[in-house]
């Protein structure tokens, strides 16, 4: 063993030499990625589905009337919310079933912190909305966290529902009753929430915002490894990565998100009540995320869509008669229950779905 | 392999003192005693059973022992957990195989790298095009032999293709002592020669410690050989002294006169 045998190309590594592999077949093709990060590589269509979409939603005030206004904005505003899970459960692997409890906490906050006269000022209402539900997801997060799988599911659905009836129970807003807005807030010569018009900008530029910011975190290192983190855990420990604050960062920004969700709610209806916090809430987005699509930005918007659109729909007297209108809860259901068990990967996972097996219906194919 | 090498071996890396690991009554390792010198391949080898996966947990830090203190060079690291013992150097292989299988073969290796240089505040950074963590992981895939496959899906490797890739993902974190479980477990003879010339090039600037049950293989590279036999070492030295070591024959190789 004394003869020092001249070790090969390893050497990059065992000696830190900067490893400029040299030749010898090697290819590094790394530009060609194509395999499976789940942020995926900047496709043509991730890049221009949401920018054409953006501009197509900014001329809906100009020609649309204000019942499709207002839809859109329920749409923008939901899709907002579903985005902030799928930080969560699509890139993380953390399905929560709290995650209306910092949706509720932001529009709360919007409503309790604005002045009792006069007009509150946007930026520090916002601010004000996200820190707080951050704050509370801060708590949650720290302890939940530290549980897995069902029993995070678990812990997270306490901790919303003891806000809730934190909420329900006692005076701090209203009670069950709710607690009015009086005045929408204003960016003092700039913007007032108060027009129709001004908060659908104002809304959809939060989307455009959220959006981005989750884009280009999914494709920086954090964003790689929250996705490390959802596929193997353990061998991210491994490799050195602290999971727990990765896990809790991430869990923070989207309780942070889930609360600007709620700052639109509460000026749009200058109003809440506890029910935004309620569990079903939770699962409604929870739904969207399936419906869209799990671990995909698009499949999050897709879902907001696609589900607004259907309970509209359900729910609409004219379209479905008053009988089927009377019970919007039961044709949804069973509608869900067809695209899930049709649709494994959500409608987002449609075409490729469609591609992969032309016509024969293959039975057991999902894992 | 004569006793002038051994004297010749580098400094201690890894230190381990009287471990012990208790599940209930039953000690699945009993005051273990185990040093890693650089420059140095030590296999640990003993029948299914014997404790040797639980020992590379303890090391590792994914289990905590009951008892004893660990080393790296000459820090008590028994405390720490085990993403901050491998960003201070000691890196793992899994026996069953651990790989992210949706992700391609060359981010299995960089997501690894990258360990070593989080900056998660720098969320403008790309991490594909992260120039620290991408041309280490494009050497270890190289190193490890699957640089042609660098760009497809981990889970569409073969079942050698994803052993190396284990190794490549261990050695992409930059460790000074690697903890190998089972490496050479259902790699082909190519593979394995592959390897082993790996290991053995690897050896120079590593503490490596080999769980195997490849006996013509430990036999080949290792330096020295612990046989451990029911949580418990019964023998530690140089090949040649474990191949005629009575109570290793008997316990371990099945021999009894």
């Amino acid at each position: 063993m004394a003869e020092t045998r001249a070790p090969t190309r390893v050497l990059p590594i065992a000696s830190g030499v900067p490893p400029a592999i040299a030749g010898g077949g090697s290819a590094g093709p790394r530009a060609t990625d194509a395999a499976a990060s789940p942020s995926g590589g900047p496709s043509l269509g991730a890049t221009l589905v949401p920018i054409v979409g953006l501009a197509l939603l900014a001329v809906v005030p100009f020609v649309a009337g204000e019942y499709l206004q207002d839809l859109v904005v329920k749409i923008v505003i939901l899709a907002i919310f579903a985005l902030s899970l799928e930080l969560l459960a699509g890139t993380t692997g953390l399905v929560s079933l709290g995650h209306a409890a910092f949706l509720g906490i932001g529009a709360y906050t919007a409503v309790l912190a604005a002045p009792k006269t006069g007009a509150g000022s946007v930026v520090v209402l916002l601010l004000l909305s996200m820190a707080s539900a951050a704050v509370y997801a801060l708590f949650v997060g720290a302890l939940s966290l530290r549980t897995r799988g069902v029993y995070f599911i678990m812990v997270t659905l306490a901790f919303a529902q003891m806000a809730y009836f934190i909420f329900h129970d006692t005076k701090i807003g209203g009670g069950s009753d709710g607690i009015y807005l009086n005045v929408k807030p204003v960016v003092d010569g700039l913007l007032d929430l108060k027009d129709r018009n001004a908060f659908y900008g104002f809304a959809l530029g939060a989307l455009a915002a959220t959006y981005g910011l989750l884009a280009v975190l999914l494709r920086s290192r954090f964003g790689h490894a929250l996705a490390g983190i959802r596929v193997n855990e353990q061998r991210m420990r491994a490799a050195g990565f602290r999971t727990y604050g990765y896990k809790l960062a991430a869990f923070v920004l989207a309780g942070a998100l889930a609360g600007l969700a709620g700052f639109l709610i509460a000026v749009r209806d200058g109003f809440v009540n506890p029910e935004m916090l309620a569990w079903q809430e939770s699962g409604t987005v929870l739904l969207m995320l399936i419906l869209g699509g799990l671990g995909h930005l698009r499949g999050a918007v897709l879902g907001a869509i696609v589900f607004t659109l259907l309970k509209e729909l359900y729910a609409s007297e004219g379209l479905v008669g008053p009988l089927l209108a009377g019970h919007w809860q039961l044709t949804l259901g069973l509608t869900i229950i067809a695209f899930v068990a049709t649709m494994p990967k959500g409608l987002i996972g449609l075409p490729a779905q469609l591609r992969r097996k032309p016509r024969a219906v293959e039975i057991a194919d999902d894992e | 392999m004569s006793d002038g090498a051994t004297a010749d071996a580098g400094t201690v890396l890894l230190q381990a003192t009287g471990l012990t690991r208790r599940f209930g009554g039953l000690a699945a390792v009993n005051a273990v005693s185990i040093e890693l010198r650089r420059g140095e391949v030590h296999a640990v080898i003993g029948t299914n059973g014997a404790g040797k996966s639980t020992l590379v947990n303890m090391l590792s830090g994914e289990l905590a022992p009951s008892d004893g203190t660990i080393r790296l060079a000459g820090t008590d690291i028994t405390k720490w957990s085990q993403p901050k013992r491998a960003r201070a150097g000691i890196g793992r292989s899994y026996q069953r195989t651990n790989i992210f299988n949706e992700f391609s073969v060359f981010e299995n290796a960089r997501l690894s790298a990258q360990a070593a240089h989080q900056r998660v505040w720098a969320l403008w950074q790309g991490a594909r095009t992260c120039n620290r963590s991408g041309p280490v992981a494009d050497a270890a895939i190289e190193a490890v032999g699957l640089g042609r496959h660098a760009a497809g899906p981990a889970g569409n490797l073969s079942h050698g293709g994803k052993r190396q890739l284990e190794i490549a993902m261990c050695l992409a974190t930059r460790p000074q002592v690697l903890l190998l479980d089972e490496p050479l477990a259902g790699m082909g003879a190519e593979e394995t020669e592959r390897m082993l010339g790996l290991l053995d090039a690897l050896k120079a600037d590593h503490a490596v410690l080999l769980v195997e049950h490849d006996m013509d293989a430990v036999f080949r590279i290792a330096d020295r050989i612990t046989v451990m036999v029911n949580g418990e070492v019964i023998a530690t030295d140089v090949p040649e002294q474990i191949r005629v070591d009575p109570a290793v024959r008997v316990a371990y190789l099945g021999e009894d006169d």
